[in-house]
């Protein structure tokens, strides 16, 4: 294998592994531009992938797995705004209780469903669709254009989710309530429906991304499938400074440490001579998110009521 | 919306919250089950057998509240004091990584001297993991939130490394360690159960964290730290210093439930040492309302689902999994019970 083929599929590899990133972290970037911090997202995706492959296997079509994880995303994406914004319970409690229960549901419905059994039972996965000519391009045709409609869909919500934060109404609106909610009050926009709406958004990304966890190249479903992916999710979104395009980057960032991290397991783990044992290969990802919080984190500028309750009528 | 009117007096207050909780998360969790196409009731009573029936289910789930106990302590202090560690899990794997060590190699030494260093030496090892992302939010201001998470999982692989590579028992079919040194063991409370000493550590960690907490001006300044950094900060009171210390002591409260653990139950280490106290831990503490001897009962109250739980699994062949689901349910419960004392005034 030449060092060119390499780095391509490596590339190509990232860009799969940064798919469910990207999703669940633009979706959190709407819920904390918003004002609202969604720690549920590890769980949402477990629930996500759990309830995407459920679907797939009882239907034996890829879609509904893929309509049952948004739905089941979406739902406890409104849980969590019931409590943040109707109940102004405390977000971090309410996040890591969404979490608990997300992942709690998805052992139980797992076991109840699916059950232990001598063969784990696998359904088919998403398709690479290669696009006509653009596929054929020599380096960037395999990275960019050979992957599947999850993946090119992420990418596209890049453009859309940048267009409707800062070239729309909605965006402006959604800006202006987790920078000031009480102003916003005050101009008429309604913060808890705006509020909602975002939770809404964050659910079913989450439970998208989720499910492109199960059903993107593996068609199973195993408990602690998301591995973390939630939290690191939340880290993207502080490396992206709240800015989908900035997000998409930390994706592709820690879409390379998967991917490579894999690619180095496959290898035996062996760089350059050396031997690194695989428990060190798997903390890479954890250990990067703690790195790029040190080196990022100062001066990002969170959305001022990130994380804050809001009530009518209190100064 | 004033569905329910919360009692004003504060006991009565207290009870509304308990049973609004507690009945509706396994009201809720009732639903989920008969979804499931099972007897809730027989499970509920599963559960409740499971944790209370016998002499042995019972100290089955003391044995479970101590770790709990240890683990809702350390989260108690941090989030009493304004830092939310939800690295209790990973705290708990490190001091259980040096209990153990102590036990591979200094096993020769008695029991009185071992069974000291071992518990400096865990809390040590907790408050070290715990003091890293104590430093930094206390210097940088990083959120604690995401690292302590994130140091979970490279000790959750360091442990794994550790019972895969180098301290694997060679003999042992799993990946285990050796089985360690008697003299650390901790003694037994009650012959013919897994009862043991850790228990009342943890009680008497309890009482001293409610000391520290309520009683001592270390305490006095990490709960305004707490309550209001800003007003802290006024009143002559280091935010930043107060968060490390939280951090730290919390840390190592979190790693004596790993000792506990090694030294009481296992006496080997392998994965899987921990159900997740450190998690369960987090639950704990809200119901408890973040006080330490109230983390007693609430412990208790946990490990009796967890235990109870296992019996369902066995009994009425409802996956444990739904006790995960309760456990959050409760706090969600807990949370919705706040607003409506509030709405009540």
């Amino acid at each position: 294998m030449t060092t060119q083929n390499f780095a391509i599929e490596l590339l190509s590899a990232t860009i799969g592994m940064a798919t469910p990133y990207l999703l669940a972290a633009l979706g959190e970037t709407f819920a904390e531009r918003s004002g609202i911090l969604n720690l549920g997202i590890d769980g949402i995706m477990l629930l996500g992938a759990f309830a995407g492959f459920v679907g797939a296997l009882i239907s034996a079509n890829i879609f509904f797995g893929l309509l049952l994880a948004i739905i089941a995303g979406g739902l406890l994406g409104f849980l969590m705004g019931f409590l943040s914004i109707t109940i102004r319970g405390n977000q971090v409690i309410s996040g890591l209780m969404i979490g608990t229960l997300a992942t709690g549901l998805s052992i139980f419905f797992h076991k109840v469903i699916v059950g232990v059994r001598l063969i784990t039972p696998r359904v088919e996965t998403i398709k690479p669709w290669p696009i006509p000519f653009l596929a054929d391009v020599p380096i960037i045709g395999p990275i960019l254009f050979n992957q599947d409609p999850m993946a090119y869909m992420a990418l596209l919500l890049v453009p859309i989710s940048s267009l409707i934060l800062f070239r729309t109404n909605l965006g402006l609106k959604i800006r202006a309530v987790g920078e000031n909610p009480k102003a916003s009050d005050t101009l008429g926009i309604n913060v808890f429906r705006i509020r909602y709406v975002c939770m809404g958004i964050a659910g079913t990304l989450a439970g998208l991304a989720g499910s492109y966890l199960s059903l993107g190249r593996i068609g199973f479903f195993t408990e602690g499938i998301s591995g973390g992916r939630g939290w690191i999710a939340l880290a993207i979104v502080i490396f992206g400074r709240w800015n989908p395009a900035r997000v998409l980057l930390g994706s592709i960032l820690f879409g390379g440490a998967d991917a490579l991290q894999y690619r180095l397991q496959a290898m035996g783990g062996i760089l350059m001579g050396v031997y690194i044992p695989p428990e060190f290969l798997l903390m890479l990802p954890y250990l990067l998110t703690m790195v790029v919080l040190v080196f990022i984190y100062r001066g990002a500028g969170a959305p001022s009521a990130l994380g804050r309750p809001y009530k009518r009528g209190v100064t | 919306m004033r569905v329910l009117k919360a009692p004003s007096n504060p006991l009565l207050s207290s009870l509304f919250s308990l049973v609004l909780s507690i009945g509706g998360g396994f009201l809720v969790g009732g639903i989920l089950i008969f979804m499931a196409g099972q007897n809730p009731l027989l499970a509920f009573y599963a559960i409740f057998y499971g944790a209370f029936g016998s002499l042995h289910s019972l100290s089955e789930t003391l044995v479970k509240s101590t770790p709990i106990l240890f683990t809702s302590l350390a989260v108690i202090t941090a989030f009493n004091s304004g830092v939310w560690n939800i690295g209790a899990e990973g705290q708990l794997v490190l001091g259980a990584i040096a209990t153990t060590g102590i036990g591979l190699f200094f096993g020769g030494y008695p029991a009185f001297v071992l069974i000291p260093i071992c518990m400096v030496l865990s809390f040590a090892a907790g408050m070290l993991w715990a003091s890293i992302p104590g430093f930094l939010k206390a210097r940088l201001n990083i959120n604690e939130i995401l690292i302590t998470v994130m140091m979970n999982f490279v000790a959750l692989y360091l442990l794994r490394y550790l019972v895969t590579g180098p301290w694997r028992d060679p003999t042992a079919a799993e990946a285990f360690t050796p089985i360690l040194s008697e003299s650390i063991y901790l003694p037994k409370l009650l012959p013919g159960t897994r009862l043991h000493f850790g228990l009342l550590i943890a009680l008497l960690c309890a009482f001293l964290v409610f000391l520290i907490l309520y009683k001592t001006p270390v305490g006095y300044k990490l709960r305004a730290v707490g309550k209001s950094p800003k007003a802290s900060k006024y009143g002559g009171i280091s935010v930043s210093r107060n968060f490390f210390i939280a951090m730290a002591l919390s840390g190592g409260l979190a790693g004596l439930a790993g000792m506990s653990e090694i030294a009481g139950i296992y006496r080997r280490m392998m994965e899987g040492i921990s159900a997740g106290y450190g998690f369960t831990a987090i639950p704990v503490a809200l119901i408890a309302k973040l006080h330490p001897l109230g983390a007693i009962p609430a412990a208790v109250l946990f490990a009796a689902l967890l235990v109870g739980g296992d019996a369902m699994q066995r009994v009425a062949g409802v996956p444990v999994g739904i006790i995960y689901a309760f456990q959050a349910l409760i706090i969600i419960f807990f949370v919705i019970s706040d607003y409506l004392k509030e709405m009540g005034k």
